[in-house]
């Protein structure tokens, strides 16, 4: 019996070694350890071994059974490891021929922008509001301390719808709108279209859009504005930026300045980008007119503020090196994919 | 307003300043300077030359050569002009220097032209004469310079001296932006007293004393002011036996140096003085003075007057008039008559200062389509008290340059008198203002700099009258701030309570929308919000249409921008438009911009603005790649329930067959379609083209950020396909409304994953086959459960004349 099982082992694995594809692996199971296999017999023909003989050849059986197992199932994972191996260099491709892109739209310039400007003052706990675009004349010119017949209204080339309404010249009338409310303190910043009947060029545009900003609180002041619109420069430019305060004149804020950043491309030495002078005009501000804050109903007395405007687009055309307005507005896919 | 800096000079006698610090120091106290031209640029080694001799060229008939005596020296120069003679003193540029253009006219070159030492025709040439145009500068600033040819100076000029020293070109020009608040900064001396404040030396304003004979103006003319509203003021004064001729050369100059004509000595007086003082004139032929007497009135309805430019005008009773006892003789503050205007052989001549409200003259200069010098200045509003200053200092003038006998006295119609405004005075609410801390005695130093002076018995600031701005302590605090300088103000940030930053919920929203779009690769482009009343017919809109009930704008820039838009659409379609024309393929664009909508007209109440989010596209994808934009954006909106679509949508700008209205929550909340090909064809959009509009308050009102987890599902689903055949008129949409209602509480989702039409189908049907998924959620469905519903499902479709195919 046990020599038997000795050249079954045997045979066996010399079956397996002439194995080369696991399907004659695998007659090689079925013809030794299959149901009808000769290790499985063996122990069919178990009743013919004495009983106190049965538990020892049982032993010898499983013990064959196990080795040649063992030897298969190596035999099998070397085989598989070394078809898997084959496959994969079959399977190598040229990482360099082109991707397959998802088409993903753009963000309009004006729009990177806008949220470059939101995210500095949102940080900076200002909530963003919106007016109206089709306005009243009282709110876009009078109670900005711009009465009838200011000369200021004609400088800001006013399309109107009649008499008392107006397409805004300017995000401002929103301050007004906001103030009136009465909800103080108050921290707004206000985007939106605003409309002056100027021909279109390369650096004009008869819609174009504004982001204003308010703040009203008590023992607000000019060094308050000036501290948080260099902080502003700062994060919207570089951190190396530079600020100037030079006086102007606003209607509706007094004192008034106009801000220059310095040039952030060639960070102040003159360059074709700043014409030479190392700044770059971006905003105009000041400290809250004491009639303003009366006409929206705020006791100057009290309360202070400072407001503060610029133009998007300019913010836009600067940032980004857009050398012609009108491609703002064409929406040229080849521009619009540019951002 | 332009100013020299020699000019500044005169009243600021100590000013020491190059022309790049004097523009940053004044534009950093608020005389904003635009720019400078340096008169002398490119100008060098240019002196004074007298020509000893000439003889011809013995090789060119045009040519001359001369022998100039350069002072320390002569030398020798080939020229082609012909208006020289021996003895003529010229300017020589010397070889090695440079000049600013050639010999044409407004043919400067930038960095100037250097001149070499050669020969001409064989003959050396050391140098070379200039004309005017060369030395950068024009016969309009120097008429005494000849048309063509070399410029020649009045003998009394030295032999080697600076030439361009000679001619007034060592001089810098600038050009300042002065704010409508300043009206006294549109002179020269309103400019020199900013200049001697912002560099703390001595303002020395022109000194004017009696002027005049013994005669007295109001025995020529009698002044009558009608409207004393339209004109607080009327001075007059006479001057006779006036002798025209050139005005002297240092006024002529400074003149050129601003960009004004020399012409003779009375017009340069009043131009002199208009500059010097801010103050418009004007000089009436008194001999033409009908009655002797001046009436200032409206004019006559559809008046018509004759400007000394010769040109007919047509009034109006709002316009100001200056009249004689007979006639109109002037339009005020615009432009003379020619029936009254100074010729050359004038004797006796009537100045006129006056003040006009600055608003009339304004509508008047727009009505009468005239604006000129004077009425720019009148119409920002001026200090009748600078009246009579003006007209004594041109009468000064007329003594001083001999050009004529001023008449003594002077007609002064000046109603009530504008008085200084006095504003209290309050040292710490400036400082509390400014956020600095600057000391009472150094803020009235600033502000007495400018002539705003400190009353100490009432504790006030006197402001002269000649400063319209200031009214209150915040433009005090100005003052202080832009001499104590905006770049010495500490930078702080606000203290004090802390405030929420954030955006409104609706901001937020189109935030999601313009990320969707995004995603799906639409890209964000603008439109105007204006468009041409012919969008409508573009659009194929009818008559009847509510969206041509437009908000119209006054004053257009053109018809093409004159309504406000009522839809998105046109912008949208333009845009697709502009990148077809231009071969850009698989566009895909979207808007977040507002439409106008008037709840009556015309408008008596602002109109509603209500934001529409428009998708448009041409190129891969069709009909259902845009549902799928919308349904993507109202899932991320958090419009959980399922939209409807009604193809009834009415849209005549769509594809009939191919449109639908979007219906969410019973409301119709936007619509979606292909482009009629007829708009297309408008357009110029060459294939088909897919637009969906989406009206974003309806969304607004029904969003939600809010999420709920409702658990993921851990018993297995049972599947069902059923496939039928039904009428083309039955939509899918209403099958799967069937599966809904009937489905029961198991009914997880269903797709449809089968459509065929076509030659094994009827005519009229097609074929649909649906998915439909059943899951419980707590335990493992069995048969009969979803048998059941199935049921339901089948019955109903049947009940709808569908067939089910087995």
């Amino acid at each position: 019996m046990k020599e038997k099982l000795q050249s079954i082992k045997e045979e066996a694995l010399k079956a397996i070694e002439s194995a080369d594809v696991p399907e004659k692996l695998n007659d090689v199971r079925v013809r030794f350890l299959g149901k009808k296999g000769e290790l499985t017999a063996v122990l069919k023909g178990m009743k013919d071994v004495a009983p106190e003989d049965r538990p020892k050849v049982g032993q010898l059986v499983n013990e064959t059974r196990a080795a040649i197992e063992e030897v298969m199932e190596d035999t099998r994972r070397k085989m598989e490891r070394a078809i898997r191996e084959e496959k994969m260099k079959q399977e190598v491709i040229d990482v360099t021929l082109p991707s397959k892109k998802n088409m993903v739209g753009h963000r309009h310039p004006n729009t990177i922008a806008l949220e470059e400007v939101e995210q500095i003052f949102v940080g900076m706990g200002y909530e963003v509001v919106e007016g109206p675009e089709v306005e009243y004349d009282l709110y876009n010119f009078e109670k900005l301390n711009i009465p009838a017949d200011h000369p200021a209204k004609d400088e800001q080339d006013t399309f109107y719808i009649n008499k008392d309404i107006v397409l805004r010249t300017q995000t401002s009338p929103v301050q007004a709108r906001v103030m009136e409310q009465g909800k103080l303190p108050i921290r707004m910043i206000a985007p939106g279209r605003v409309f002056r009947s100027d021909e279109v060029d390369a650096t004009h545009s008869p819609s174009f859009h504004q982001v204003e900003g308010l703040v009203i609180d008590k023992n607000i002041s000019f060094a308050d504005l000036k501290g948080t619109l260099e902080v502003f420069a700062k994060e919207l430019f570089g951190p190396e930026t530079k600020t100037k305060f030079r006086p102007h004149h606003f209607p509706f804020t007094e004192p008034s300045a106009e801000v220059d950043v310095s040039c952030f491309k060639c960070g102040g030495k003159g360059c074709r980008f700043c014409k030479g002078s190392g700044w770059i005009e971006i905003l105009g501000c000041g400290a809250v007119h004491p009639h303003v804050l009366e006409m929206c109903g705020i006791d100057p007395k009290e309360y202070s503020g400072f407001a503060f405007g610029m133009g998007l687009e300019r913010i836009a055309l600067l940032k980004y090196e857009i050398d012609d307005m009108r491609l703002l507005y064409e929406n040229d896919i080849r521009f619009l994919k540019q951002f | 307003m332009n100013t020299s800096l020699s000019w500044i000079k005169a009243y600021v006698p100590g000013l020491e300043a190059e022309a790049q610090e004097y523009t940053d120091a004044m534009t950093l106290s608020g005389t904003k300077v635009e720019g400078f031209e340096e008169l002398d640029a490119d100008l060098d080694k240019i002196i004074v030359g007298q020509i000893d001799k000439i003889k011809g060229h013995p090789d060119a008939d045009k040519l001359i050569i001369c022998q100039v005596n350069i002072g320390d020296g002569s030398v020798q120069i080939v020229t082609g002009a012909d208006n020289v003679h021996e003895g003529d003193k010229i300017p020589v540029v010397l070889a090695g220097g440079r000049v600013a253009g050639g010999h044409e006219p407004g043919t400067r070159v930038a960095g100037g032209i250097k001149i070499k030492k050669g020969k001409l025709r064989g003959v050396e040439s050391d140098g070379m004469m200039c004309s005017i145009e060369e030395l950068g500068s024009s016969r309009d600033m120097y008429p005494e310079a000849p048309e063509e040819g070399i410029y020649i100076f009045p003998d009394e000029v030295e032999v080697g001296a600076d030439a361009v020293e000679a001619l007034g070109l060592h001089d810098v020009v600038f050009e300042y932006e002065v704010t409508s608040n300043r009206v006294d900064c549109y002179s020269v001396i309103g400019i020199a007293r900013e200049a001697a404040a912002t560099f703390g030396k001595e303002f020395v304003p022109p000194a004017v004393g009696q002027t005049g004979n013994e005669e007295d103006a109001g025995d020529y003319i009698k002044v009558t002011v009608e409207n004393t509203d339209l004109c607080p003021r009327y001075c007059a004064r006479v001057v006779k036996n006036i002798k025209v001729g050139p005005s002297p050369e240092w006024m002529q100059r400074r003149l050129a140096s601003v960009g004004i004509r020399p012409i003779n000595n009375l017009v340069d007086i009043t131009n002199y003085v208009m500059e010097e003082y801010g103050q418009p004139m004007h000089a009436y032929d008194l001999d033409t003075i009908e009655g002797k007497e001046i009436i200032v009135r409206t004019a006559e309805a559809g008046e018509k007057f004759v400007t000394l430019d010769g040109q007919e005008r047509l009034m109006d009773e709002s316009v100001l008039m200056i009249c004689d006892g007979q006639k109109s003789i002037g339009i005020a503050g615009i432009m003379g008559g020619e029936n009254s205007m100074i010729t050359d052989d004038v004797k006796t001549m009537l100045f006129e200062a006056a003040c006009f409200d600055g608003t009339n003259i304004r509508r008047s200069s727009k009505k009468v389509g005239l604006r000129t010098d004077a009425s720019g200045k009148f119409e920002k509003g001026l200090d009748p008290n600078n009246a009579q200053a003006a007209i004594d200092r041109a009468c000064q003038l007329v003594e001083e340059l001999g050009a004529g006998e001023v008449v003594g006295g002077i007609v002064d119609v000046y109603g009530k008198k504008k008085e200084p405004v006095r504003v209290p005075f309050d040292a710490d609410a400036i400082n509390s203002l400014l956020g600095t801390d600057i000391s009472k005695e150094e803020m009235l130093g600033y502000l007495e700099r400018v002539g705003l002076n400190y009353d100490e018995s009432s504790d006030e600031i006197v402001a002269p009258t000649f400063r319209h701005d200031i009214f209150c302590l915040a433009d005090l605090a100005e003052e202080v701030a832009r001499f104590y300088g905006y770049d010495n103000i500490p930078s702080t940030l606000p203290k004090g309570e802390a405030t929420t930053g954030k955006l409104s919920f609706k901001l937020r929203v189109e935030e999601v929308a313009r990320n969707i779009a995004e995603f799906c690769g639409f890209s964000q482009g603008m439109t105007y919000s204006f468009e041409s009343p012919k969008v409508y017919d573009k659009l194929m809109i009818p008559a009847e249409s509510p969206l041509r009930n437009a908000v119209e704008i006054m004053n257009p820039l053109g018809e093409d921008y004159s309504i406000m838009r009522t839809t998105p659409l046109n912008g949208m379609l333009a845009s697709l438009a502009t990148n077809y024309n231009r071969r850009n393929k698989n566009v895909r664009l979207y808007e977040l911009g507002n439409i106008y909508l008037p709840k009556s007209l015309p408008l008596t109440e602002l109109p509603q603005e209500r934001m529409q989010f428009t998708l448009g596209m041409y190129g891969d994808g069709d009909f259902f790649s845009m549902k799928g934009v919308v349904e993507e954006f109202f899932e991320k909106a958090g419009l959980h329930e399922k939209e409807t679509y009604d193809p009834d949508a009415g849209k005549p700008y769509l594809h009939p067959g191919r449109q639908a209205n979007i219906i969410y929550d019973g409301a119709v909340v936007g619509y979606l379609g292909e482009v009629h090909p007829d708009v297309a064809d408008t357009y110029g959009i060459g294939e088909k083209a897919y637009v969906a509009v989406i009206d974003m308050p309806e969304i607004v009102e029904r969003a939600t950020f809010d999420r709920k987890y409702t658990g993921i599902a851990r018993f297995p689903a049972v599947t069902r396909d059923i496939s039928m055949v039904m009428p083309k008129d039955i939509l899918v949409g209403q099958v799967e409304e069937t599966i809904e209602k009937k489905g029961g509480a198991y009914l997880e989702s269903y797709a449809l994953f089968d459509l065929y039409e076509g030659a094994q189908i009827k005519s009229g049907y097609k074929s649909v086959a649906y998915s439909i998924v059943f899951r419980a959620k707590d335990r493992t469905l069995n048969d009969a459960d979803v048998t059941e519903a199935m049921e339901r499902i089948l019955k109903a479709l049947e009940g709808m004349g569908i067939e089910l195919r087995k």
